[in-house]
């Protein structure tokens, strides 16, 4: 393989809110700032720029990869916009990776924003459009119909019960607590997640994570110029990415395929066979309760259907064997769409260095494993990074 | 090399309801005007049209022997042109469904919708289309249930998939 | 072969994309119409290093990255960088009277700012660098908006 090796030296976000006053151009030049003075970089080090935001009807800003770009320091730069919905964050990185693995650039900076907030009355209004126009929109449907029908197919072909579920919001809403940018970190038991008002049953409030305004950023660099920047790089050991058919009723919905080929994309580049022993952490995406397991099943952490299981065996809890979701993720800090899958790559820089306080992770990982999930249910992006240069 | 950014240095600036009422923040808000015309293209401007008829209407690949509901003109695992008409029943059985407690303008209904992926009988396994169950208690639906289409009267059908007003259970 | 509609069959579906966007003015924005609405003065931001003044003011610099907080008070008059006469609205129909449009230099500034040319149309005679002077509503008319400025007048 003659690609260059490429790590992340830099990471920085904003809080992730309800409603930010800050315009998006502005929460991106937050986090990518907050980026470059981790690695103690100037923008004029960057070779170019990678920004991933999710639709422009959120922001409410047509083109919104140009208005964001001289946030995200792409003045005069090399840049470009990526976008597969939900799968933004962590594709963005993949995106980022090919630049710099391929000699053209040296460094690069990858700004992740959303600010749903600006979407009357309820950013959900935006998301109507993911229905088919013509086959479906004429039914009126809300966007909670999607989740919870792929959970009860879920839930009904592995007999998952809804206690297992809400165990996911516990942990990870309490793993936030200890996250500096979180917006519902919370401490609450299995019985509060579930007394919480049903949404489209078996779909509890507590179980879906909030909309959020925000932004992430990383710095990416290869070779001599990781070592030189970072003392402890973390390196991209492998990327991977796979979409589904966008006729999501004609699919089962139990098993996410298309994760299962993005992840095994992503681990035979890194060397990986058996990604349970050889991953250490795991930051699959959760913008609802059932998805973090789901996920877990297809980056083939967990034999289909037993995620729940191994959740409630302690398997994934900070100390466990697996620890998944120390940052707290969507459900506890916060889900600005894309920002969301580039804060989960975030907090794997922070663990890897040990540097991710009280979240940190024992035991000096040396492995994880970031994905994003999104659009119709359709795509799997995966990222691996790990302490150790690839071959 | 600086680390973790600490509590303080996390930015970004949460905005409360009460500077917006009072006026102290600035905001501006815009409605555009965005109003389409899709076209329907062949697949599904027949789809639509048997509809009208109270007929549902697949496709079928011969490669890879499926029958597809909703119709399509190529075969998107194939890559080639679907090959013939195939009309299917007007049952078939409940492949997921949910109770749904908010409306698509985001308001508390006491009465759940019930949406369900239907598998239509005659198409392939697992060829479902987005519908809504109604005339059954929420609690009693279940994956797997024999549903049946319930069509609008001929004069209120219009080409359009709400031509089926909703499914009910077949009676046995 | 597949039956293609007739005539009088329908080709094609209506919809409407329903959105509503609701826009902050960022931190940037609120220094700049804040002083516009109460103060009726027009506020930028520099950069020393990259010798800019950015107006409306901005919190951060696009080219160096800095955060900006030496704020600028600019004047209200300026050059005629370019302009335009349009005849139609968004939709493309014709407007009962054409609106003229400046970009402008303010002085002070080194970014453009664009509003309405105010009494100018087709016949009155504009120049590409002439003076202009920005007119901004009373006080009692501003709420802090970019149309608490009613426009720039051509100063003879």
């Amino acid at each position: 393989m003659s690609r260059r090796k490429v790590a992340v030296v830099g990471a920085g976000m904003t809080k992730f809110m309800r409603r930010a006053l800050e315009t998006p151009k502005e929460l991106a030049w937050l986090a990518a700032k907050s980026a470059l003075d981790s690695a103690e970089m100037k923008l004029d080090q960057i070779d170019c720029v990678v920004l991933g935001s999710a639709p422009d009807a959120f922001d409410g800003l047509h083109m919104k990869g140009e208005y964001l770009s001289d946030g995200c320091g792409g003045w005069k730069k090399p840049y470009l916009r990526c976008y597969v919905g939900g799968g933004t964050g962590v594709y963005a990185v993949a995106q980022a990776w090919f630049q710099v693995a391929s000699g053209l650039f040296d460094t690069a900076l990858v700004v992740c924003e959303e600010k749903m907030s600006s979407c009357l009355p309820h950013p959900q209004a935006a998301f109507l459009t993911i229905f088919d126009h013509i086959t479906e929109q004429p039914l009126k449907p809300n966007l909670l119909w999607i989740f919870a029908l792929e959970q009860t197919r879920y839930m009904q072909t592995y007999g998952i019960a809804l206690e297992d579920i809400a165990r996911v919001s516990v942990k990870n809403k309490r793993n936030a607590l200890g996250h500096p940018a979180a917006q519902l970190g919370a401490d609450l038991t299995i019985k509060e997640v579930l007394a919480s008002e049903v949404m489209a049953w078996p779909v509890h409030r507590l179980m879906v994570s909030p909309t959020s305004d925000g932004a992430a950023a990383v710095v990416l660099a290869a070779e001599e110029t990781a070592r030189r920047i970072c003392d402890r790089p973390a390196w991209i050991q492998g990327v991977g990415w796979c979409l589904d058919t966008a006729y999501w009723t004609n699919r089962d919905l139990a098993y996410p395929e298309y994760v299962e080929k993005a992840a095994w994309m992503a681990y035979r580049t890194a060397g990986i066979r058996e990604p349970r022993k050889e991953i250490n952490i795991a930051e699959p995406y959760d913008p609802f309760a059932y998805k973090e397991l789901h996920h877990l099943e297809g980056l083939q952490l967990a034999p289909k259907g037993q995620a729940p299981r191994l959740l409630a065996d302690g398997v994934f809890e900070r100390n466990g064997d697996l620890p998944v979701t120390p940052s707290g993720g969507l459900l506890g800090v916060g889900n600005p769409i894309a920002a969301a899958g580039l804060m989960k790559i975030c907090e794997l820089f922070w663990q890897l260095r040990g540097e991710a306080g009280t979240r940190q992770v024992p035991g000096k990982p040396e492995r994880g494993v970031a994905q994003a999930w999104g659009d119709l249910m359709q795509v799997g992006t995966v990222v691996v990074m790990g302490t150790k240069e690839p071959a | 090399m600086k680390s973790e950014p600490e509590p303080n240095l996390v930015r970004g600036t949460p905005l409360h309801e009460k500077p917006l009422r009072q006026g102290k923040t600035f905001t501006i808000t815009y409605t555009p005007k965005l109003r389409y015309e899709w076209d329907m293209g062949q697949a599904i401007g027949r789809y639509l049209a048997e509809l009208k008829e109270g007929r549902l209407i697949a496709r079928a690949c011969r490669k890879c022997e499926r029958v597809m509901i909703p119709p399509r003109m190529f075969c998107e695992r194939c890559f080639r042109p679907t090959d013939e008409w195939v009309y299917l029943k007007d049952t078939g059985k409940i492949f997921t469904f949910s109770l749904c407690y908010v409306s698509w303008n985001v308001k508390r209904l006491k009465q759940p919708e019930v949406p369900a992926v239907i598998e239509i009988d005659g198409a392939s396994p697992g060829m479902g289309i987005l519908h809504v169950v109604k005339r059954i208690a929420p609690k009693k639906v279940r994956i797997g249930m024999a549903v049946q289409a319930v069509w609008k009267p001929k004069p209120e059908r219009i080409g359009s998939v709400t031509d089926i007003a909703y499914w009910e259970p077949i009676k046995k | 072969m597949a039956q293609l509609p007739t005539k009088n069959e329908q080709r094609s579906w209506p919809g409407k994309i329903p959105l509503t966007s609701l826009y902050t003015v960022g931190t940037g924005g609120q220094i700049f119409f804040h002083a516009l609405k109460t103060q009726g003065k027009l506020i930028g931001t520099r950069c020393n290093p990259c010798e800019q003044v950015y107006l409306p003011a901005r919190s951060f610099c696009e080219r160096c990255f800095a955060e900006l907080t030496e704020q600028v008070e600019v004047k209200r008059t300026g050059r005629l960088v370019s302009y335009t006469i349009s005849y139609v609205d968004h939709d493309g129909a014709r407007l009962r009277r054409p609106t003229a449009l400046g970009l402008v230099q303010l002085e002070g500034a080194t970014t453009l700012i664009l509003h309405y040319l105010l009494s100018v149309d087709d016949s009155t005679e504009v120049k590409i660098g002439c003076r202009v002077e920005t007119v901004i509503k009373p006080k009692a008319k501003r709420i802090g908006s970019i149309l608490d400025i009613e426009g720039f007048r051509v100063v003879s």
